[in-house]
């Protein structure tokens, strides 16, 4: 701990890595928010594995055909879009088997992932990499994405607060009042989708689906409204982030592990601590 | 034909059917304006369905739906609807006010927040409901009877000419239930009121109009009501007591 505190102020990578925490609480914050309502969580975690089929390609396409301008990253943005489409028309429109295209899209995802990763020359170690990513490598490029993310959830976020809120509530009474109930929830799947997109390419598949659902998970448990549990989530999500990096940071514990375990003891802790309460009470 | 005289809902020759289930046969239907009509029959009879195909949000097999003279998506602004709330989140994090605000969608563009007036409409339709001193308070903290009351008011918030409010009596006490039929009969002086109920005979001193949905509908005027039409609806034998007072009768299973 005393370490981190003193490395920090001199190693770029540790203030990057700082950065990519609080940055990625912006977005996480708001987009976990709306998924956990619309208990949509389950989609999240489909897109994020989903992606890894994307990255495969493109990290194959990029090895084997020589095409040094195709990124992993453009690979997962087209597979996250293609899977948040895919599984937003199914459960509008054939509500009773969405679970199972999800699950079928979150499946072959992964093993084409796996199949172009086994395909493409001196990459196979780094599966790994993309399934719990690495905080302490993140690239000024990446946190320049980040924040353009952080952008473009806010501006959304906050513009169409009040119709996501209507459609995450009540989609039915959204669209007598005549909302277009399809357009938001398909911008509301593509929106996660960018986020975790973004996020996996820099913290990894698990730490997204750890971020998007751990923090929202306890703020839920404190929160009246739905800004007042964005915040609270994304300041949890910060202080998890942060305490992940500087608690593993001295006895070299892989960050995202770290992270996550924090996060999902306290989210333990408080339910079970609500769960007592209440019972106490009646 | 006149705006005064248009019907309200004017149903004709309709039919509806579930993945080829029928759930609703040859229905024809004329409320006019400022009737007060109670849609009774057994569960599973197809009164959610009906004030769904009303709303547009079903579209029925075959047949014909006029609200008000138009369709029912272009009659939606001037529609107020209350679903059952069983069919919400409890624990969704928003409060009476965002809730009761949300009647008020849709009023202007795309974009955005909600006007003073917005604001202003939402705080009367609450206090009509007597929860404007709760407008703080979360959804999740509500008791089944407050959220009814809640999505009532979220309706009147849409300020419409017509209100479908689907089994707003359930889970209310006996007190809940006077006021809230003291609240439809002033409402019913100003708009027309179409309201689904599992039970028919506390409500009629208020209501002018039964309609039986069993498949089939048919439509009375509450002083038409005997004990041959209830058994009629329910399939089961039904004892009609009679209090003072015309047309006011409750019935029970025998």
């Amino acid at each position: 701990m005393q370490q981190f505190i003193t490395d920090v102020q001199i190693y770029p990578f540790l203030q990057h890595a700082l950065l990519t925490g609080i940055l990625a609480s912006v977005a996480c914050g708001i987009i976990g928010t709306y998924v956990v309502v619309r208990r949509i969580s389950y989609i999240a975690d489909g897109i994020a594995h989903a992606v890894l089929g994307g990255m495969g390609a493109a990290l194959y396409i990029q090895k084997v055909h020589q095409m040094p301008g195709v990124l992993p990253i453009h690979g997962a943005i087209v597979t996250a879009i293609f899977a948040a489409i895919i599984i937003g028309l199914v459960s509008l429109w054939a509500k009773q088997r969405e679970d199972n295209v999800i699950s079928a899209i979150w499946a072959v995802g992964m093993a084409a992932g796996i199949i172009f990763i086994s395909r493409t020359p001196g990459y196979s170690e780094d599966l790994m990499s993309y399934l719990f990513g690495n905080i302490l490598l993140v690239s000024s490029t990446d946190l320049w994405t980040l924040a353009g993310l952080d952008f473009v959830i806010l501006v959304i976020g906050v513009l169409f607060y009040n119709q996501f809120l209507a459609v995450c509530f009540d989609d039915e009474f959204a669209r007598l009042r005549g909302l277009n109930v399809e357009f938001f929830y398909l911008l509301l799947l593509c929106l996660t989708a960018l986020t975790v997109v973004v996020l996996s390419t820099v913290v990894g598949i698990v730490m997204v689906i750890a971020l998007l659902t751990l923090p929202i998970g306890i703020a839920a448990l404190y929160s009246a409204t739905l800004w007042r549990m964005m915040i609270l989530s994304a300041i949890l999500c910060a202080a998890f982030t942060t305490s992940g990096l500087a608690l593993s940071y001295g006895p070299d514990y892989p960050a995202g592990a770290a992270t996550i375990i924090i996060a999902g003891a306290a989210y333990l802790a408080t339910t079970t601590l609500k769960w007592v309460s209440t019972r106490g009470r009646s | 034909m006149d705006e005064q005289n248009t019907p309200a809902v004017f149903v004709k020759d309709l039919w509806f059917a579930y993945n080829g289930y029928p759930a609703l046969e040859n229905v024809n239907l004329s409320i006019p304006q400022g009737d007060f009509v109670s849609v009774v029959g057994p569960n599973g009879g197809g009164k959610t369905t009906l004030l769904k195909v009303i709303l547009g949000l079903l579209r029925p097999t075959r047949g014909e739906v006029r609200v008000m003279g138009t369709t029912p998506e272009q009659a939606r602004p001037r529609i107020g609807y209350m679903p059952q709330h069983t069919q919400l989140d409890p624990l969704f994090p928003a409060t009476l006010m965002d809730v009761a605000l949300m009647g008020r969608l849709g009023r202007r563009g795309l974009f955005g927040g909600y006007s003073r007036e917005d604001k202003n409409v939402v705080s009367e339709a609450l206090k009509q409901v007597g929860l404007y001193e709760l407008r703080k308070k979360s959804f999740s903290a509500l008791s089944g009877g407050q959220r009814q009351r809640l999505l009532i008011a979220r309706a009147l918030a849409c300020e419409p000419e017509l209100l479908l409010l689907d089994e707003p009596a359930a889970n209310l006490d006996a007190v809940m239930e006077t006021d809230l039929y003291e609240l439809l009969r002033r409402l019913n002086e100003r708009l027309t009121i179409m309201m689904v109920s599992h039970d028919l005979g506390f409500v009629s001193r208020i209501i002018k109009s039964v309609i039986c949905v069993k498949r089939k509908v048919l439509m009375h005027p509450t002083t038409e009501i005997t004990g041959e039409i209830i058994n009629d609806i329910y399939g089961t034998p039904m004892r009609m007591i009679r209090h003072n007072g015309e047309g006011d009768f409750s019935c029970s299973n025998l």
